[in-house]
């Protein structure tokens, strides 16, 4: 144990899916106090709450103070996309660092069930004579006249983007990376989904944006997820228990987007992970070789893809051969999405950055029932928000 | 605008010049030759706040697409969404005239600007779109 780590004390998330019986606030709360049990600690041990929740009115955070706990403590309410859950991880991660607080409770919390496509642009209101307006003088919505703004169009572009500079790329092997996940989800009870789909059945599901079919899109969803994490310092003086189980943060890293000309017209995904990759695997001390499971961003197959390339756990070109080889699958060299990522467990925004962090932790420390990977010690959790904003968490398990 | 027997036109987007012939026109920093096509209060490359106007090449190479099932409203479905690189500039852009599935539109194909009309206003003004097309 070095000085100067934080470590995941307590972690949890709710089940994904339809909860149409409870609330935001509600759900959040179930994961906080479910965070908090399993680190064996009370809001009493609280110094700062990090709060995430990107569809509802930006104050989280005191609205679940009053569920669980109203203490004093500060409050950050974070918005960054689909990178909110881990934005709220890091910002309690940083403030132990920063060494305010010894304990920070991070939260993030969606309902999105029946969202529909997200990122359509409403049309724009027109009056009876054209009238351009905003930073590109429009006299019309653009969405649809001049491109897309729909996620599953946007990520469809970035995986075909990968396929006009590598090759290798087809409809059929962005269908297989989702039936790889869709049967990694069977053996994952808190999925919404937890079916296994053909081949077939997922090609020849509804097209929402070529080449990304339903089944291909992370699914809307309700669902939360909290952490507690802890200063070392203070992990020393809780009990054996509470240090056997805790995960060490090897790395918290956040990047955005270089400047590059290319992200002017189209999102680029690719630089900012490949940035907070590197960042990571440097600060953490381990390469992609050493990872035992990684949850990555799949919010669309074709954006699974890339990210093997950008987490470098491929040579760079060659993340079409990555998956071919198998690699990827949860019996492969380096299990990608073992949860059923966001495909079939489902992508809550807020909650995701957290989520992925559990789903490692739980591996690591050998709770994940049937999908355990055997003796798994190094994990990768990786979020990307559109615009955009990367989540980079390495996780240890550690004598603590 | 002064001729009174053409119809006005109007582009739809600002970066969209319609005359002599219709190109698009970036705004390219004169520091470190960024180009944009929206208005920038800085070159979010190199910070320096100066820019101007320089013509983008017609015709370019599809480097991403997407076919869109589900448009927004007042835009048919399917569409085709693109990037197109356009002699080194990268342009959005849907790609028209042409079939709207995988065995029409492929990476790599060559296209070439193109207008359309999208309908009159009340004042008799003519809104113009643009879109890339099989060369």
């Amino acid at each position: 144990m070095a000085s100067g780590d934080v470590w995941i004390l307590g972690i949890t998330m709710t089940k994904f899916g339809k909860h149409p019986e409870i609330d935001s606030v509600g759900l959040a709360a179930q994961a906080a106090r479910g965070a908090l049990a399993d680190g064996g600690v009370t809001m009493r041990d609280i110094g700062i709450l990090a709060a995430g929740n990107l569809m509802g009115g930006g104050a989280l955070g005191q609205q679940l103070q009053k569920q669980i706990g109203q203490t004093g403590i500060p409050v950050y309410n974070v918005a960054n996309a689909c990178a909110t859950g881990a934005t709220a991880l890091r910002t309690a991660i940083m403030a132990i660092k920063a060494g305010e607080v010894d304990m920070g409770l991070a939260v993030g919390v969606e309902k999105l069930s029946g969202a529909g496509l997200l990122g359509v642009s409403g049309a724009k209101k027109q009056g009876d004579t054209w009238e351009p307006s905003g930073r590109q003088g429009a006299i019309m919505g653009l969405d649809g006249r001049v491109g897309t703004d729909n996620m599953p169009g946007t990520f469809a572009q970035i995986g075909m983007e990968y396929g006009h500079k590598y090759g290798g790329v087809s409809f059929e092997l962005f269908a297989r990376i989702s039936e790889k996940n869709h049967m990694h989800s069977t053996l994952n009870p808190l999925a919404a989904y937890n079916k296994a789909m053909s081949l077939e059945q997922i090609m020849g599901d509804l097209m929402i944006a070529y080449p990304n079919t339903r089944p291909m899109c992370s699914a809307n969803c309700d669902g939360a997820a909290a952490a507690v994490v802890v200063s070392d310092e203070k992990l020393k003086t809780l009990s054996s228990e509470q240090r056997s189980r805790a995960i060490r943060v090897a790395a918290s890293v956040l990047t955005t987007d270089p400047y590059e000309v290319g992200c002017q017209v189209l999102p680029n995904v690719n630089t900012l992970t490949r940035n907070a990759a590197k960042q990571a695997y440097e600060k953490a001390g381990v390469g992609p070789e050493d990872l035992d499971l990684v949850e990555l961003h799949d919010c669309f197959a074709t954006a699974e893809l890339v990210h093997y390339d950008n987490l470098m756990l491929c040579g760079e070109g060659n993340a079409v051969d990555f998956f071919e080889s198998g690699a990827a699958h949860r019996t492969g060299k380096t299990p990608v999405n073992v949860s059923g990522g966001l495909q079939s467990k489902g992508h809550p925004i807020a909650a995701t950055g957290i989520a992925n962090v559990w789903e490692i932790c739980h591996h690591l420390r050998g709770e994940a029932g049937d999908r355990q990977i055997e003796g798994a010690k190094v994990g990768l959790a990786h979020v990307i928000g559109l615009g955009s904003a990367c989540g980079v968490h390495i996780l240890e398990k550690a004598a603590a | 605008m002064t001729a009174t027997d053409t119809p006005a036109r109007i582009p739809l987007v600002d970066y969209l010049a319609l005359d002599p012939q219709p190109h698009l026109v970036a705004q390219e920093c004169t520091n470190c030759a960024a180009r944009y096509f929206d208005h920038r209060d800085a070159c979010a490359s190199c910070f320096e706040a100066d820019f101007k106007p320089v013509d983008v090449a017609t015709t370019g190479v599809v480097t991403a697409f997407t076919i869109v099932s589900y448009a927004p409203p007042g835009v048919d479905a399917p569409f085709v969404a693109a990037v197109v690189d356009c002699d080194g500039t990268p342009v959005r852009a849907n790609l028209r005239d042409v079939e709207p599935d995988p065995e029409h539109v492929t990476l790599g194909m060559k296209v070439a600007l193109t207008t359309y009309s999208l309908g009159t206003d009340s004042a008799g003004t003519e809104a113009i779109g643009f879109g890339f097309a099989p060369a």
